[in-house]
Formats: C-alpha cells, sequence, structure tokens
C-alpha cells in the first residue's frame, strides 16, 4: 500500500479509452463498477467535446460478484453493435475486472458471433502499467488487429504513395496541446513537399489502418504514445520511423535533416532526384521563427545563468530541458519525469543539459527538489504549478496532467517553427514574472501581511520631502507602491514624521538586513 | 409525445447503465464538514484518478483525505492488511494527528474481501485514534449514497444516551459536595442547562450541510421553539450527537435511507417521516411534520411561506411552463422535482439512481398531492435509469431543460437541449427558505444564458 495524494499518470485503462475514443466509430464498453466512467466527464469537459463520448460501462454490480457478468457483456456488446453501428468495439477492463479474472476474451469471441462489428479486448494488465503505457499497446494493438485482418483478406496493398508522405502516430484525445501540434506537423510536412497518409489515432478510421504502409516513412512526435506501433510497422513492413520530436529549433532541424536522409537513401529510384532541406531549414530558423532571433535579443541576455528546474512527462520534459539549455543559455538545475519506464532514455537524453535528473512520480519528491533548488522558473505539470503558488516560483506548464486552462481554444501548438515562438513566450513570460519579483526584493521585501494604513492614499501623518518624492519617482512603477509603504512603515517604526531620500534607503538598508 | 398521463405514480426500472459520480467523493465534501477528520480511501489508482479530476482544485489545498493505493502485492495477498494499513494511519496519526480516520472501503476491497470491519477495531486500540469503517463501493452505492453509508457507520460512535443519565447523577452527587464550595452558582447553571436538553425528548437531525445552513434551519425551528440537540455529523467527530430511545431523529437529504435504518434498528430512535426541506413548500411541510410529532401548533409557517414564494416572483415567471428532464445521478430528484413543479413547471421524467419507498414515502405523497395542485399529469420515475434510452426519450420530448450529469452536459448542449449540471445541487446551498433562491438560480441559469444568446443563430452546433 502506498499513501497517495496525487498520481501524474492515470490508471491503465485510462489509456486504452483515449486511444478507443480517438478514433472514429470505434466504442468502449468499460468492464467496470458504476461510478468508473468519468473518462466522459473529463473529455466531455477538458477537451470541451460536442459529441457523445463513445464510452459505456457494462456494470459490475453485486450481482456480477455473486454469479459472474454471464451474458451481461455479451448483451450489452451487441446492443451497442445495434445502436450505434461502430466498425470496432473495445472492450475495455478495469483494475476492478482485473481481479475478478472473468474470461473476457470469451465473451469478446461470443459477442463477434453476433455482431457486425469488430470486438477486441485491450490487452492491458492495470497493476503493471500505466494510462501512457496502455495507450501506447491499445494503439498497437488495434493497429496489429486490422493490419492482421488486412493480410488474412488480402485485400492490402504495400505500394508505397507516388509522393513523399508520412504518417503521423500517436495523435489523440486528451493529450497536451495534441489538436494544436498536429496542425503544426501537417503544415510542416507539406512546406517539406510530404503527404499526410494518416494521422492515428485522431480522428482515423479503423477501416483505412490497412493503407498505414503505403506512407513511406512514420513520424512519432511524442514517446509515450506510438512508438510500440511505430517499432511494429517496421518489424512487419520495413518501414523506418522518426522519433525524434520536432520541438525547439535545433531538434526541429535534427527531425527535419532525419526526414531528408531517410527519404534519399531509402527511395532513391522513387524519388528521381535528392531532395535537400537545408535552405527550408535556414529560412525558418533564422527569419519565421522567431525563438532563434529572441535568443540573441538582450532580453534573452537577461535570462543567461537563471536557474530553472523542468518537470514533466519524458517527451516534454527531455525537449523543453534542452531548448532551455542550448537555446536559451538558462542553467536547468534538475531536470525530471514521472516516466519510470522509459528513464533511460530520458537520462541519455538531459544528461549533458542540467545538473541532476530525478525520476519519480511522487509530487512531494518534486516539491522538495524544488523547495532544495530555489529556482527562478518552475516548467512542469499542474501539479508543479501549485508547488510553485506554494512557494512563490512562477510556473510554466508544459506537460500533461493539466487542467482545463491548458485545453485552449487559441491556436497554441508545441510542436513545429510556430511552436518555437509559443515556447519561448511561455519561458520568458515566466521570467519576467521573477524579474519583477526581484525588483521587489532589492526595494524592500514581501511582507504585505502586515497592513499600515487601510487605504492606498496619500492622507497620512508622513511627509514626504521634494528630494524624496523624486526619488520615489524613479522606482519603476510596479514596484513604487510596495516602496512607498515599505518606507512609511519603517519611518513610523522609528518616529521619523519628514520623510527624506535618507530614511528612504535607510528604510531599504533595515528591510534587507 | 409519449408521456403517461396518470392519476397514479408510475415506477419503472431500467437497465442501470448510467452516469454518475463514484460514491467515494463523498470524502470531498465530508473532509470538509467533519473538521477533525481524516478520510483514508483504501483503493486502486482508478479510485485516486477519479478524486483527482472529479474534485479538481480542492486536491492542491492539503485535504484531510488520501488514498491508501493498493499495489499488486497487495491484490494477491503478498502483503498483510493489517501491517500495511497500520503503517499508513500510524503516518497519518504523526503529520495530522486527526480525531478520527474513515476508511472508505472500495470495490476493490469488497471483491478482496479485505476485512476493514474486522481490522478496525484492533488498530483503534493500537494506535488511540477511532476509525471508522465506511463500504462505500460502486458495486453497491451511487455518488450521494456514500454519504449515507458514512453516516450510517457514523450513527454507531454516537455516544449512548444512558450513558449520559449517569453521568447526570455523577453531576448531583458533585452538586451535593459543591453546596459547600463558592463554585455553587456556575455548577447549578451549567445544570439547569443540561436537565433541560436531557429532560424534553430530543431532536437530532441526521445529514451533513454546510454550518450557515445547519444555523439556518435550526433558527427555523427554534422560531416554532423545537430545539435541536444535535446533528449526524457534528461539525467536529468529537461533538457527535446523543442517541437513544427517546431521541427523535429526521432527514435533511432524501439519500440517507441506511443511516435512517441505523438510526431506528440499532440506535432505536423514532424517524419522523417528512418531505425534505428543500423549497419554500419542502421546508414549510418539513417543520409542519416534526411539530406534529411534538404536539407543538405551528405559528407564521404559513406568512414565511408566502413570503418567499412572493420574493421568487422573477425566477419563477422564468420557469412557469417549461419543461424539465431529470437524468438522475444523486438521489435529490425527487424533491427538486417536486419543487419545481409548485414553480409550474412540467416534469417529463425524473430519473433516480436507487428509489427507497419507505424513507421517501413522505416526499413522494408529497410530489403527488403537488402534481394535483398544479394540474400537471405525474411525471414517470424511473429508477436505474438507461442514459442511451433517455437520450432516445429526450430527443422526441425535447425538453426545455435536462438536469444531467457532465459527461452528457456539453453534448447535448450541442444538440440545442439547455443543461444543467446536477452535481452542482450537491454542492450548492439548497435546504430550507433561505435557499430556495439559489435552487431557482441554479435552474435558470441556462434559460438566463439562453436570454442573453438568443438570435445569434448557432443553438445546434453539430454537423
Amino acid at each position: 500500500m502506498k499513501l497517495a495524494y496525487w498520481m501524474y499518470a492515470g490508471p491503465a485503462h485510462i489509456g486504452t479509452l483515449r486511444v478507443a475514443s480517438s478514433f472514429k466509430n470505434v466504442h468502449a464498453i468499460m468492464h467496470a463498477p458504476l461510478g468508473d466512467d468519468y473518462f466522459n466527464v473529463m473529455r466531455s469537459m477538458l477537451e470541451r467535446e460536442r459529441d457523445f463520448t463513445p464510452v459505456t460501462a457494462s456494470i459490475v454490480d453485486r450481482h456480477v460478484l455473486a454469479r459472474g457478468s454471464q451474458e451481461k457483456v455479451v448483451d450489452n456488446i451487441s446492443r451497442k453493435d445495434k445502436q450505434e453501428r461502430p466498425n470496432l468495439i473495445v472492450l475495455t477492463p478495469t483494475c476492478t475486472s482485473s481481479i475478478l479474472q472473468e474470461d473476457l476474451q470469451n465473451f469478446v469471441e461470443r459477442a463477434s458471433a453476433v455482431s457486425d462489428s469488430d470486438i477486441i479486448l485491450a490487452d492491458v494488465n492495470h497493476y503493471r502499467v500505466n494510462e501512457l503505457q496502455a495507450a501506447d499497446r491499445t494503439l498497437e494493438q488495434v493497429v496489429r488487429y486490422y493490419l492482421d485482418k488486412a493480410r488474412r483478406q488480402e485485400n492490402f496493398s504495400v505500394s508505397l504513395t507516388e509522393k513523399p508522405s508520412a504518417n503521423i502516430i500517436g495523435i489523440f484525445t486528451l493529450g497536451f496541446h495534441n489538436q494544436h501540434d498536429c496542425r503544426e506537423l501537417k503544415r510542416l510536412l507539406k512546406d517539406l513537399s510530404i503527404e499526410i497518409n494518416q494521422v492515428i489515432p485522431e480522428g482515423g478510421f479503423v477501416e483505412n489502418l490497412h493503407m498505414l504502409p503505403k506512407a513511406w516513412f512514420n513520424l512519432v512526435p511524442y514517446r509515450e504514445t506510438g512508438l510500440m506501433t511505430a517499432k511494429y510497422l517496421e518489424k512487419e513492413f520495413g518501414m523506418s520511423y522518426i522519433s525524434t520530436t520536432p520541438m525547439g529549433i535545433v531538434d526541429i532541424a535534427n527531425c527535419i535533416r532525419q526526414i531528408q536522409e531517410r527519404i534519399n537513401t531509402q527511395y532513391p529510384i522513387l524519388l528521381k532526384k535528392k531532395i535537400n532541406y537545408e535552405p527550408y531549414i535556414d529560412e525558418q530558423t533564422k527569419f519565421i521563427s522567431q525563438a532563434a532571433w529572441f535568443s540573441r535579443s538582450i532580453d534573452c541576455q537577461n535570462l543567461t545563468g537563471k536557474k530553472a528546474v523542468v518537470f514533466g512527462d519524458a517527451t516534454h520534459a527531455a525537449s523543453i530541458t534542452k531548448i532551455l539549455a542550448c537555446e536559451m543559455g538558462i542553467r536547468v538545475s534538475c531536470a525530471g519525469t514521472y516516466c519510470k519506464h522509459d528513464q533511460e532514455w530520458f537520462k541519455e537524453q538531459v544528461q549533458n543539459f542540467c545538473d541532476e535528473i530525478l525520476i519519480t512520480d511522487d509530487h512531494t519528491k518534486v516539491g522538495d527538489m524544488i523547495a532544495r533548488v530555489e529556482p527562478s522558473a518552475i516548467f512542469g505539470t499542474q501539479m508543479e504549478r501549485h508547488i510553485g503558488k506554494r512557494l512563490d516560483i512562477p510556473c510554466g506548464v508544459i506537460s500533461s496532467p493539466v487542467h482545463i486552462q491548458n485545453f485552449t481554444l487559441g491556436y497554441r501548438p508545441f510542436l513545429g517553427y510556430e511552436g518555437t515562438n509559443q515556447v519561448a513566450d511561455l519561458v520568458y513570460n515566466s521570467f519576467t514574472l521573477g524579474m519583477e519579483d526581484h525588483l521587489l526584493e532589492i526595494f524592500g521585501g514581501h511582507d504585505t501581511k502586515e497592513v499600515i494604513t487601510k487605504s492606498l492614499s496619500t492622507d497620512t501623518d508622513l511627509t514626504w520631502s521634494s528630494e524624496s518624492l523624486l526619488e520615489l519617482n524613479k522606482i519603476p512603477g510596479f514596484v513604487r507602491g510596495k516602496i512607498k509603504r515599505n518606507t512609511e512603515k519603517f519611518a513610523r517604526q522609528n518616529g521619523i514624521t519628514q520623510i527624506t531620500a535618507e530614511t528612504m534607503y535607510a528604510a531599504k538598508e533595515a528591510l534587507n538586513a | 409525445m409519449s408521456i403517461k398521463i396518470s392519476e397514479t405514480l408510475t415506477f419503472e426500472c431500467e437497465t442501470g447503465n448510467y452516469h454518475t459520480f463514484c460514491p467515494i467523493s463523498c470524502v470531498a465534501w465530508l473532509y470538509q464538514k467533519i473538521e477533525d477528520s481524516f478520510f483514508l480511501v483504501v483503493g486502486t489508482k482508478t479510485c485516486g484518478y477519479f478524486l483527482q479530476n472529479a474534485l479538481g482544485v480542492m486536491i492542491f489545498a492539503e485535504p484531510r483525505y488520501a488514498m491508501a493505493e493498493l499495489e499488486e502485492g497487495d491484490i494477491s495477498a503478498q502483503l498483510n492488511d493489517y501491517q500495511e494499513l497500520k503503517r499508513l494511519c500510524l503516518q497519518i496519526k504523526k503529520d495530522r494527528n486527526p480525531s478520527v480516520i474513515i476508511w472508505i472501503g472500495t470495490c476493490t476491497t469488497e471483491i478482496i474481501k479485505m476485512d476493514l470491519e474486522g481490522m478496525a477495531p484492533k488498530l483503534e486500540n493500537e494506535i488511540e485514534i477511532p476509525i471508522v469503517v465506511a463500504r462505500a463501493n460502486g458495486l453497491d452505492y451511487a455518488f450521494t449514497q456514500g454519504e449515507d453509508t458514512v453516516l450510517a457507520a457514523m450513527a454507531h460512535r454516537c455516544p449512548e444516551q444512558n450513558f449520559l443519565n449517569n453521568k447526570k447523577q455523577e453531576i448531583k452527587d458533585k452538586r451535593i459536595k459543591d453546596l459547600f464550595s463558592f463554585r455553587f452558582n456556575e455548577t447549578e447553571e451549567k445544570n439547569t442547562k443540561f436537565n433541560n436538553s436531557i429532560n424534553k425528548t430530543s431532536l437530532v437531525l441526521f445529514g451533513s450541510l454546510p454550518s450557515t445552513v445547519a444555523s439556518q434551519l435550526s433558527l427555523e425551528l427554534k422560531r416554532q421553539s423545537i430545539h435541536i440537540s444535535g446533528w449526524l455529523p457534528a461539525q467536529r467527530y468529537t461533538d457527535l450527537p446523543v442517541l437513544g430511545n427517546a431521541v427523535y431523529v429526521c432527514g435533511v437529504n432524501p439519500f440517507l435511507s441506511r443511516t435512517a435504518t441505523t438510526l431506528m434498528r440499532r440506535r432505536k430512535c423514532k424517524l419522523i417521516g417528512a418531505p425534505f426541506p428543500i423549497g419554500p413548500d419542502g421546508t414549510r411541510a418539513w417543520i409542519e411534520e416534526i411539530c406534529s410529532v411534538f404536539g407543538i401548533k405551528t405559528q407564521g409557517l404559513e406568512e414565511r411561506e408566502k413570503q418567499v414564494w412572493d420574493n421568487l416572483t422573477d425566477y419563477i415567471n422564468l420557469v412557469r411552463g417549461k419543461s424539465v428532464f431529470f437524468m438522475g445521478d444523486n438521489l435529490l430528484e425527487i424533491s427538486l422535482a417536486r419543487f419545481l413543479i409548485r414553480c409550474g413547471m412540467i416534469v417529463y421524467e425524473i430519473g433516480i439512481p436507487y428509489m427507497d419507498k419507505r424513507y421517501q414515502a413522505a416526499e413522494l405523497t408529497f410530489l403527488q398531492t403537488t402534481c394535483k395542485k398544479m394540474c400537471i399529469p405525474m411525471p414517470r420515475i424511473v429508477e436505474k435509469p438507461d442514459n442511451y434510452n433517455q437520450i432516445q426519450r429526450m430527443r422526441e420530448l425535447q425538453p426545455d431543460l435536462a438536469i444531467t450529469g457532465m459527461a452528457h452536459a456539453n453534448p447535448l448542449e450541442a444538440r440545442g437541449i439547455n443543461t444543467k449540471w446536477s452535481v452542482e445541487f450537491t454542492f450548492a446551498q439548497i435546504h430550507g427558505f433561505t435557499n430556495a433562491k439559489d435552487v431557482l438560480e441554479l435552474v435558470t441559469r441556462p434559460l438566463r444564458r439562453n436570454n442573453n444568446l438568443e438570435n445569434l443563430g448557432w443553438t445546434n452546433l453539430v454537423k
């Protein structure tokens, strides 16, 4: 047993449901007790979905405990088959049903006999994998199922598309800025004259999965979900995949160069001429994206050597660490991830870019680390944002888990060249707040708890000499009120009625001491 | 339209494929109500993720609840449950030092048959903190019924009346001694207070309400010179009310049937069956019922009710003649429907997770008389509804308002059906005369929003 208040990654079935409900016309049936269908609430509220979430529960109640599900699951499947006519029904076990150890595979076979839909049992172990791993597996399972089926029916061609094309694998519902990233990736590929063969699972149809091998290569933007599928496709169809996340100027260029190399070496006959993306990379880096220029500008100079802490899923935490360290000159004191299952990769990615590495899924450890390091800014999940609030450190949210405010209506990709702009804004805005804080510090501390005078107006018994007023006006506007109050407080404590410039500096010294 | 118009209430029962919250969500409001408590939910990641997501921001306010997250070793009994729970409870004692730890049993503890009730007394002795066990799981209960299981478990912990009578005797003895001391007056005063509360038949109300609402209801009863001797739950665990065979009890919420049964059968209390104090009509009927049990003639209640209705005129003008569909998820549905019918609304269907016809008898009768009085057809009451069927029915009926869970709210809105999120009724203050306005504030919000957005031409937003 573990005492837990908060978790970074959800239970396995959430991952399965996220993948299943991202496909079009796929229905998931959970074998679960009443109340476990809160996934529908999350999707409907966070993603602001207009459609009913295609997830229902085959309820496990006392009767099921006593006698087993018997006909119930099969009935629920065939009923859903008639009501919605989905292409695929995914029977999803939950933690409850995995202890019951009912033969769900048997239900699937029985239901298959009477339904028009395809039916599969999601193959995830609740006590061994988390949400992200389960999503990865389920996606691979669905793809494998349909490619095997196509192979049996001999209705699929492995002939490549005429022009260079790619599959984007791993965009799905409730993913951190996934919709925006997908749009940005499509734009990037279009710029490179690469056609999109398919995007899965978001918005994809399972009937089209047999055409996946027509693409020239696969692009896996996020490590957490899609790698298994890409590896499967590589093994079975010799499709190469690129898993460099195109986040940050350096890695976007890496990613594009890899694409160029794969296409040039693997398909020289199809291509006729060699492609060269270097001019594109150069143009985008220097003039389209503002991030490269930003890191040269004096704004960014001020950030040099500032301390930051990064925490999130493996993809985002690693990319942001690299951006901060190499592209902005910020010192990353600690980089960490809750993706324990992928820690080797993560360590390898960030080891030269940060002082220490933290692999944990315990938010108290993250909190303690932040308190110890005392960074000027945090880049993390919603949890780190709250830790930051408590410690008075600004935080930019860079990874799931997130709240509704991170499902923005406006266009906010993290990937691609527009993504670099968004990330630069996010980083800079977090630190600017830090700078203001710092100025406040210089001119006299944070202590606002003690109220001296109730009103903010000037009718006090204290008089300010003309030179001290002049001095006061030199102080930047946003801290002026605070300085004024601190000086007056100091004056009152020391029985001074006439405030001079000396009083001001005495006050500042007194407060700093 | 296919609604059945009948003279009597019709009860149906569907498949039970409906959306509601897991009953463990009761920790969200109960830990805030019982200030010195700590709730430990013994369950899996699934339970934890639900609490984390459903309770949103509250989780960051250092809540007095936590998960005892079961791992593979716990499920396969490689680890000793008792030792594990002891370790966690000692940690809780050290960090928070609560007056009571409440273990919430979940589906998993049911299935692996973890003997929480058996372990609690042993561990209680060992760590010297009371441990109350409530099985609030999704196998047996829905949403608000979680509170019911907790309060039913707590009813066993309320002090016994006889015990107090003995104490009274002790105090009398002491008083004789005190006659010779100077502290006479002080003790005398204490004793008079005590006598009053014991000699009169006492009234205990059960159901967790925000403290302001609780004091509003207490005041209403005080006006009729009825003194409330205690609440289950009280603000602190250490202040649980005295129970016994001379104690009358009355529920304030419709989902407390187990608690009511426990109070009657195990604690020998006398249950006052009344409609629930939701809406001015409900509040008046509730007070009248209590008064009649104590043989008190009510004073000024009719005027009080009328005055509240008068204040609601603006809202009632908005809702009159509009239709409502309750999908059903929190058991407040009957009382809310009854109040809305009295406001002039037409209720097509009352979905409800579970219907205790005995505990809610007075409320059901009241619903019936209200329908007759307002000349409105009796709504159908659908127990264990099927959300899919309900949505089909809603398509046909096109109600002006659907009261529904969050899973369906946005999709229905996109299809041009106004919705009110039902969980808000659980968290808002809806009891008593004072809060009738709040109920209508909630109900009319989508209607008022519509008045603002009307004529923009984008009601239906799906292809």
